[in-house]
């Protein structure tokens, strides 16, 4: 039987703004089961990045706010966790690693002291057993000479060690999810493939589950199952990593592709962008978020907001092209 | 680190004597001597006075004869006091000044660092709100008003603290407050502002992810990183609370270095104001070189070494 890990259902998060309420992620729905690689993607705004923190309650509260839905985490609800009790959550069970990893590390702690932290805090390490623990996974994550590193600060380190170093960190307690925000967006090609392989490695060793989030579609096809494309606060497909490669459904997701450069056409050709950019989620629109964007908008797209719907047993997309009467309509 | 030390060291005997020379010949320059102020004295009797502190040799000997004293640590006799020379009126009065200046240090030290790490926890609340508006009073009222203020009321309406003098740990409260509330006020808000920028900071996301406390999160990552530009104003800080102390001494009647300094300069007492000024200024050279010190202890990422080497 396949264990879910993680569900999230009906998530809605707002951060309020002088502005007005900000709705940045709208009613998501999705689940990571153990053992597996899901990948977030969608471009900037998208509400990836607030769906991974929230699943930590890492935004900050005000001014976030989840105004509705559940994030159950081994069938139990984060949602009204206390912060005290999050705390015991959070580096033990769900570890996390950032985009940024020149400014994710502390610059006057030693990245020895970083790593044991959490394990001191966690697992009631004494601090000579947790420092070899984090020698241990220096070796894990591939840094040479971890007695001498582990007394060294960041800016001893480049910048792909210091993502290994923050590999270590989220991985110190072997927590059942890594949510991984970009972790290669900040790190040159060859190092990427590396963070990458690595992650990969530590995966199949230690059987976490990842959450991936990325804009580089690249990344997904090499690391991940599943694929949810998120666009405008919502979920607008999932599918595995072929359905949603091979088979796309939504406009969205096919532009998404479209706009990635391939190897096998002319290099003269431009690339085809999505015009546009996503809408303010300060007055949302009533109907698909995509219309004003769509190729294929119709005059249902504005009005109504189209549900997830079935295509295979994997694969699900958010469109009224794929509605089941549609389907019907262009049969007859 | 001692190479550097070294250069630090000579650098610091350079300026020393910039300073010894500067104030020698601006002082010198001031119309008027140690003696104008002594009604009807006789000609001769001035002669004598001037020959006996060699007041009447050119100036470039006077100048040398004092620089031969500096480096010996002998400052010469004071004019107007006859009975004490001025490395006795340093070693009277500087323990006084030491104590109160000490006392104000650290007041103004922790009291600024904990109001402003609190405003910058409680940022946009009342506490945030009250904090600096008490910045804002200490950095705009001067503190001469504001020890009459403290004397007004803590002595006179409500008899808290005596109202001058040096006697006991009472009678150094007052001074202290009031020596400290400009500092205060300038740390305090120092520090907000950096802990708000610190604590928007990604390594304090991470420090969360983990699942550290907020007590953790603030003291162990927070505060070193947001301490940074304070230690930088310890320097300057050093040198406000001796200029301060000049008038706040004066206000509460404490027999301390700064007074004598403020009436030596009235009298034209040269030696004093020269010894007082050189020690002052061996007292601030010396902090400005432990604050540099410091910061190495506080930010990994600094190293003391020459220019261009690691």
């Amino acid at each position: 039987m396949e264990e879910r890990i993680l569900e999230v259902k009906d998530l809605h998060v707002s951060f309020h703004t002088y502005a007005g309420e900000v709705k940045a992620v709208r009613g998501v729905n999705f689940h990571v089961k153990r053992g597996e690689a899901v990948a977030i993607v969608g471009e900037s705004g998208c509400g990836k990045s607030v769906t991974a923190q929230t699943l930590m309650k890492l935004i900050p509260m005000p001014p976030g706010e989840i105004k509705k839905g559940e994030i159950l985490f081994n069938g139990v609800n984060l949602v009204n966790k206390s912060n005290k009790e999050m705390e015991s959550i959070r580096g033990k069970d769900i570890g996390m690693i950032f985009q940024d990893p020149m400014t994710s590390l502390n610059p006057t702690l030693t990245i020895g002291n970083q790593i044991m932290e959490g394990l001191i805090k966690h697992q009631n390490m004494s601090r000579s057993d947790a420092r070899n623990r984090a020698i241990e996974l220096l070796t894990l994550v591939g840094i040479p000479q971890p007695e001498k590193r582990v007394d060294q600060y960041p800016h001893e380190f480049s910048g792909g060690m210091r993502q290994r170093a923050m590999i270590a960190i989220a991985l110190a307690c072997s927590p059942q999810l890594l949510i991984a925000d970009e972790p290669t967006t900040a790190l040159d090609v060859t190092i990427q493939a590396q963070i990458l392989d690595l992650m990969k490695e530590l995966q199949k060793k230690m059987n976490t589950s990842i959450i991936l989030i990325t804009h580089d579609l690249g990344v997904v096809a090499e690391m991940c199952d599943r694929v949810i494309v998120m666009y405008a606060g919502k979920v607008i497909e999932t599918g595995t990593v072929d359905d949603i490669f091979y088979n796309p459904q939504h406009p969205y997701t096919k532009g998404l592709l479209r706009s990635v450069p391939r190897l096998d056409l002319n290099r003269d050709e431009p690339l085809t962008p999505i015009f546009g950019t996503p809408p303010d989620l300060l007055r949302p629109p009533v109907g698909c978020g995509f219309t004003a964007r769509c190729e294929s908008a119709m005059r249902v797209c504005q009005e109504y907001d189209p549900e997830l719907n079935d295509i295979s047993s994997t694969q699900r997309a958010a469109c009224w092209l794929q509605h089941p009467l549609a389907q019907n309509r262009a049969g007859s | 680190m001692i190479r550097y030390l070294g250069k630090r060291i000579i650098f610091m005997i350079l300026s020393l004597f910039l300073i010894v020379t500067a104030t020698f010949f601006i002082m010198k320059a001031v119309p008027g001597g140690p003696f104008t102020s002594e009604k009807n004295v006789p000609d001769e009797i001035k002669a004598a006075l001037e020959a006996k502190y060699k007041l009447n040799l050119p100036l470039h000997e006077q100048y040398l004869d004092y620089l031969k004293g500096v480096i010996t640590w002998d400052l010469g006799p004071s004019f107007v006091e006859k009975s004490s020379t001025v490395n006795d009126m340093i070693s009277r009065g500087f323990p006084v000044s030491a104590h109160l200046g000490a006392q104000a240090l650290l007041l103004a030290i922790f009291g600024g660092i904990t109001l402003g790490v609190v405003a910058a926890l409680k940022h946009n609340k009342w506490q945030d709100y009250s904090a600096m508006l008490i910045a804002v009073l200490g950095l705009s009222v001067p503190g001469f008003i504001l020890a009459s203020f403290y004397q007004y009321f803590f002595a006179i309406k409500w008899g808290i603290f005596p109202i001058a003098k040096w006697e006991g740990f009472e009678y150094t409260v007052l001074p202290s407050l009031a020596l400290a509330a400009m500092p205060i006020a300038f740390i305090a808000r120092l520090t907000r502002s950096n802990m708000l920028e610190v604590l928007g900071q990604d390594y304090i996301k991470t420090a969360k992810a983990k699942g550290l406390n907020t007590v953790t999160i603030t003291v162990k990552h927070a505060i070193r990183n947001a301490l940074l530009p304070v230690i930088t104003y310890l320097g300057p800080l050093l040198a406000n609370i001796l200029t301060g102390a000049f008038v706040i001494e004066r206000i509460f009647g404490i027999p301390g270095l700064g007074r004598e300094f403020v009436i030596s300069i009235t009298n034209r007492d040269y030696t004093v104001i020269m010894g007082t000024t050189v020690f002052y200024a061996i007292i601030l050279v010396v902090g400005i070189l432990l604050v540099d010190i410091a910061y190495t202890l506080v930010d990994p990422r600094i190293k003391l070494s020459d220019a261009g080497r690691e």
